[in-house]
């Protein structure tokens, strides 16, 4: 017998980075499914590339710094950087395009700054980001659902597409500007948004496939609280800066600026707000910071869609606050018991 | 007193303006997008750096320390402003190209760095030797960190070539792939951070490798003993 002593709690759950990964793995599975349901096999392709991609910088870079390779290619943290990496492409992308921008996203956006844990940015918003910058005409050939267009490709096309055997033309009645992407060009033109959304590309909500997306994602973002691997203030604080910005001018002007409820379904924002802003190691870390870090991301999408150069501005808006997370951090200190 | 093989080294080498002492950042990241325009501006730094290290060393007799700065600005001021209208009449179209680094040139720090360091206290040889040197230092980077970025970005080597030395120079050009499609990043402005970046860490790994293998040797030789 022990004569140790051992006070409650008696069960203490096993918390390491691999089950953290795996909860929010399935976290994304509903979003995915639901992703690859309505555009087609191009998105799991996309993510397994990425997926293989990601383990072969990771395990060559790991290699190159005398870093111990099976353990950190086995806490799931490269695959889950590449995954979400994945999900920012155009449903189908070139190889070269994937290997590229998992290149940056583990090297640049992580290894040279010494690894999990001591990235300043999210890396998987580097990634995508250099390649949006970079190549601008396969990063915004985006394909419509096919609830819209009437036909997806199938696996074997899609696959042939992504390693480049098939002639990008013969596809191009399937591509299309996004919903937010017609809000922003037909906004710029002078029409009214009741007309924009007659296009057949909108449906219920916000665009025609996408809403119930970003349905799935608020699926697995609400099961990512319910297991507390997630805390509530980065995406609630999100979603209010998206929100509170869309309600003021949504109020302002009907005509000039789309519903809240559009900005809130369309592009990126929940899967940002529970999945992309809440990564622990870029994040706040102070309850009240990550208040201000959320809000600062909503209200930087908000203004990045309307004002800015781009469509949505969901990877541009945590990187920028992910800069200001040592400022934010620094003056959000929790007081000391007993100090004034 | 510097011998001749240690200014040569100092500028190419171990003390390059670019790779060690970081100076004149500013046209090296702005205009290396080519090497054509990296060799431009090279030369043109390079012929500054010459001339303003003569002057400068020829004139450092009669020079009061109290006023030799803003002399020696308007010793590089006059070089710079010579280059520019020489390069105004013989390469125009380069000259469209590089626009306001040309006459940035005088704000190079490089170029007051070793007027006031090395040719205000040397003789005209070991003065110009050393502008000639500091300036191919600087050059070679312009050049090599062009190409990197060419090739990265466009696919292509020596594009407009024709800008500097005539029509004939359009057979240069090397197109690697002609489907490539294109690095936007490479071009744009971190791409020239980046590759900087890379250069200086190649150029340091090449420097401590020496060094490395002495003590791989030195850890050997204490094993066996």
């Amino acid at each position: 017998m022990s004569s140790v002593f051992v006070s409650s709690p008696y069960v203490a759950p096993v918390n390491s980075l691999q089950r953290l990964m795996i909860q929010v793995i399935i976290a994304l599975l509903p979003g995915t499914l639901t992703y690859a349901w309505l555009f087609g096999p191009g998105v799991l392709i996309n993510i397994a590339l990425a997926c293989v991609f990601a383990l072969m910088f990771e395990a060559a870079v790991l290699k190159l710094r005398d870093k111990p390779v099976m353990v950190h290619l086995t806490d799931l943290s490269a695959i889950v950087a590449a995954w979400l990496f994945a999900l920012c492409l155009p449903m189908h992308s070139p190889w070269w395009l994937v290997l590229v921008g998992i290149g940056f996203t583990m090297i640049a956006g992580k290894h040279v700054y010494g690894g999990l844990g001591f990235n300043p940015f999210n890396p998987a918003m580097v990634g995508y980001v250099v390649l949006l910058i970079s190549f601008p005409r396969e990063m915004t050939t985006w394909y419509l659902p096919a609830s819209v267009s009437g036909a997806t490709l199938s696996f074997s096309e899609a696959l042939a597409y992504s390693f480049g055997g098939v002639d990008i033309q013969q596809w191009d009645a399937l591509s299309s500007a996004t919903p937010l992407d017609q809000v922003k060009t037909g906004i710029g033109q002078q029409i009214a948004i009741s007309d924009i959304r007659l296009s057949p590309v909108f449906g219920q909500f916000a665009g025609k496939g996408w809403e119930w997306i970003s349905f799935a994602w608020l699926i697995g973002g609400l099961w990512l609280l319910l297991t507390r691997t997630i805390r509530w203030h980065i995406p609630v604080a999100l979603l209010l800066g998206v929100v509170s910005m869309a309600t003021v001018f949504y109020l302002l002007d009907m005509e000039s600026y789309a519903s809240p409820l559009f900005h809130l379904l369309s592009g990126a924002v929940i899967i940002g707000a529970f999945f992309i802003a809440t990564d622990p190691v870029t994040a706040a870390t102070t309850d009240r910071g990550r208040l201000v870090y959320g809000l600062m991301i909503g209200c930087l999408i908000y203004v990045i869609r309307v004002w800015g150069g781009y469509p949505d501005g969901v990877a541009f808006a945590v990187l920028l606050a992910n800069m200001c997370v040592p400022f934010i951090d620094y003056y959000t200190q929790p007081r000391v018991y007993g100090e004034k | 007193m510097t011998t001749r093989s240690e200014i040569t080294r100092n500028g190419i080498w171990s003390n390059n303006v670019a790779l060690v002492q970081l100076l004149g950042l500013c046209p090296l990241l702005a205009v290396t997008s080519t090497v054509i325009n990296g060799l431009g501006l090279g030369i043109a730094t390079m012929i500054t750096l010459v001339l303003s290290n003569s002057i400068v060393s020829l004139i450092r007799g009669f020079v009061r320390s109290e006023v030799r700065l803003p002399v020696f600005v308007l010793i590089i001021a006059s070089v710079v402003t010579i280059i520019e209208l020489s390069m105004k009449a013989m390469f125009f179209d380069l000259y469209l190209v590089l626009g306001i680094f040309i006459p940035l040139i005088v704000t190079n720090c490089a170029i007051i760095g070793r007027a006031e360091g090395f040719a205000s206290r040397n003789p005209l040889g070991p003065a110009a030797l050393d502008g000639l040197m500091m300036g191919l230092g600087f050059l070679s980077v312009l050049v090599v960190l062009g190409g990197l970025r060419e090739i990265i970005g466009f696919g292509t080597l020596f594009a407009h070539a024709e800008l500097m030395f005539g029509d004939a120079a359009k057979a240069l050009v090397i197109e690697i792939n002609p489907d490539y499609p294109g690095f936007l990043l490479a071009v744009l402005p971190p791409g020239a951070f980046f590759g900087l970046a890379l250069l200086i860490a190649a150029k340091n790994w090449f420097d401590l490798r020496p060094v490395a293998q002495h003590q791989d040797a030195s850890a050997v030789s204490a094993e066996t003993v």
